[in-house]
C-alpha cells in the first residue's frame, strides 16, 4: 500500500493511511502468491466484507500486506473501484 | 511555497516567491492548526501533534524526559498519545479535559464512558471537568501544570491538544464569508463562484439537516475533493457523503460512521464477549444518525450503508445480537 501511494499507482486510495479503517486499498493477489501471506486478522476480514468492488478469492486489504523477498514477481490486480 | 493572497478581481493568487498564478478555479484545502494556548509560557518540553515532525519531535521527548506527562486536552487525538505513552514508554499519564467528559464533541457519552473507563484501567489519571491555566517550569523546562483550582500537577513532558482553528485567513483577506471556517454551499462553492474551499478549512450545509458544520477528518477532506472535481468536469453533485472516523487506542478499533449529536437516542449492541460493542444513535424522528463501534469493522461498514440508504434496524434489532442486521439490506 505504501509503495503504491509513493508511487501514484491509480485505484489504490489509502484513505485511512494504512489504519486497516476504510477498505480503499483492496487489491487482487496473484493465486500463486497468495499462500505465501501471513492469512488476514480478523480486522482485516471484516473490513473485506465492505470492499466496494467484487471480492474475489485473492481479496486483500494492501496495506496489510508485507512485502519481503518470497514474494518477488508477484502480480497485483488492481479492481475497478474503491468506493 | 506559501500562498500570501488571492487577489479576486484579477482571478490570481500571490506567492511568497513574489510570483503571480493565475486561476479560472480556486480551490483553497488550507486545513487546520493547533489552537493557541498557553502561548506565553515558552518553555521546553511542551508539544503540540500536527505534523510528521511534531510526531518525530515528541517521540524524541519520550525518551529524553522523565516524570509524568501530562496531555491537556481529551479529544481523539491527546487520547491516542494518552494510550502510546502509558503502553509503549509506561509513563505515568495524566489527560485533563476542560469538559464534563472526554471526547465531548466527537463522541456520545456511552462511547466516552467506554473510553474513559479503558484508559483508567490503563493506569492513567482522567481529570475531567477541569480547565488548565499555566505551567510551571524550572530551568526553563516544564515542571508542572496549574490548574484553575491552584492545584499543580507535576509534569516532566506536556502535550497540549485542545482542538484546532481553520486556516480561512486567505479567504478572509479576500473578503469571502467566513464563520469560524470558509463558509461554502453544498458544492463547496465559497461567496465567490469560482472558488471552492473543502476540508478542515471550510464549513457546510450538512445534507440531512441542513445545518452548517465544519468536520475534521480524512473523509470529509477526500469526499468534499470529489465534489469539487464533479463541479469542474460539469457533472456536479452535491456533497452528501456520511462522515466516518476511525481511532486506534488502547488495542480498540473506534469507528463511527455518521454524525452523533446530543439529544439523540441511543441503542447498544452489547458484544462484549467477543470484545465488541456498538452504539446506534437514532434522531428525535427515529432517522439512524450515527453508529459508533468498538473493534467491530465489519459493522461499521454496514452502519455507512444503513445510513447513506436510509434503511435502519429498530431498537430490538439493535439491542438483539442475534439478529442479523445485514439481512435488512439485502
Ligand atoms: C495528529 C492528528 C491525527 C489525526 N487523526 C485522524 C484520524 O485518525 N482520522 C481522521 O479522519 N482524521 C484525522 N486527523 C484529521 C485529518 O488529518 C484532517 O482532517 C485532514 O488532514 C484535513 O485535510 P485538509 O486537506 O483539509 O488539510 P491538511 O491535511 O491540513 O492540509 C492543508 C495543507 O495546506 C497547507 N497550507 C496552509 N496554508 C497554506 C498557504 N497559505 N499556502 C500554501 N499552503 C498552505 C498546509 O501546510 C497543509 O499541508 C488527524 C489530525 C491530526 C493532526
Ligand atoms: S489503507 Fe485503509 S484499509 Fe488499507
Amino acid at each position: 500500500m505504501q509503495l503504491a501511494i509513493q508511487e501514484n499507482i491509480r485505484g489504490i486510495e489509502a484513505e485511512c493511511g494504512g489504519a486497516c479503517a476504510c477498505a480503499t486499498c483492496h487489491v487482487y493477489i496473484d493465486d500463486a502468491y497468495l499462500h505465501l501471506l501471513t492469512p488476514p486478522a480478523q480486522d482485516e476480514e471484516e473490513m473485506l466484507e465492505g470492499v466496494a468492488a467484487e471480492r474475489r478469492d485473492g481479496s486483500r486489504l494492501a496495506c496489510q500486506v508485507i512485502v519481503s523477498d518470497a514474494l518477488d514477481g508477484m502480480v497485483v490486480e488492481v479492481p475497478d473501484r474503491q468506493f | 511555497m506559501q500562498v500570501e493572497r488571492i487577489v479576486r478581481d484579477e482571478h490570481k493568487v500571490l506567492l511568497s516567491d513574489g510570483q503571480e498564478l493565475a486561476y479560472e478555479t480556486l480551490v483553497i484545502a488550507t486545513g487546520s492548526r493547533a489552537r493557541p494556548f498557553l502561548e506565553d509560557c515558552a518553555v521546553e518540553n511542551v508539544y503540540t501533534l500536527r505534523t510528521l515532525r511534531d510526531a518525530e519531535a515528541i517521540r524524541a521527548a519520550a525518551e529524553t524526559t522523565e516524570g509524568p506527562v501530562v496531555i491537556v486536552g481529551g479529544g481523539y487525538v491527546g487520547l491516542e498519545l494518552a494510550a502510546t505513552f502509558r503502553t509503549h514508554f509506561q509513563r505515568m499519564v495524566h489527560v485533563v479535559e476542560a469538559a464534563p467528559r472526554l471526547l465531548m464533541r466527537a463522541a456520545s457519552p456511552a462511547l466516552s464512558a467506554l473510553v474513559a473507563a479503558r484508559h483508567q484501567e490503563a493506569g492513567t489519571v482522567v481529570h475531567a471537568g477541569r480547565c488548565v491555566t499555566g505551567l510551571e517550569q524550572v530551568d526553563g523546562a516544564v515542571s508542572g501544570v496549574v490548574m484553575q483550582d491552584g492545584e499543580v500537577l507535576p509534569a516532566g513532558l506536556v502535550i497540549k491538544g485542545v482542538g484546532i482553528l481553520p486556516n480561512q485567513e486567505l479567504a478572509v483577506m479576500a473578503g469571502l464569508d467566513c464563520q469560524d471556517g470558509i463558509l461554502v454551499d453544498q458544492y463547496c462553492r465559497t461567496s465567490d463562484s469560482s472558488i471552492f474551499a473543502i476540508g478542515d478549512c471550510c464549513r457546510f450545509p450538512e445534507a440531512f439537516s441542513g445545518r452548517l458544520v465544519r468536520l475534521e477528518c480524512v473523509q470529509n477532506a477526500h469526499d468534499q475533493a470529489r465534489t469539487v472535481a464533479s463541479v469542474i468536469s460539469g457533472k456536479a453533485q452535491p456533497y452528501t457523503a456520511v462522515p466516518w472516523f476511525w481511532s486506534d487506542q488502547l488495542g480498540m478499533k473506534l469507528q463511527t460512521a455518521g454524525r452523533w449529536e446530543d439529544g439523540m437516542t441511543c441503542a447498544v449492541r452489547d458484544e462484549s464477549e467477543k470484545g465488541k460493542m456498538s452504539f446506534f444513535h437514532f434522531s428525535y424522528s427515529g432517522q439512524l444518525c450515527a453508529v459508533e463501534t468498538v473493534n467491530h469493522p465489519a459493522l461499521h461498514i454496514l452502519s455507512r450503508r444503513m445510513i447513506l440508504s436510509g434503511v435502519f434496524p429498530e431498537i430490538s434489532q439493535v439491542e438483539n445480537v442475534d439478529f442479523d442486521l445485514k439481512r435488512l439490506l439485502a
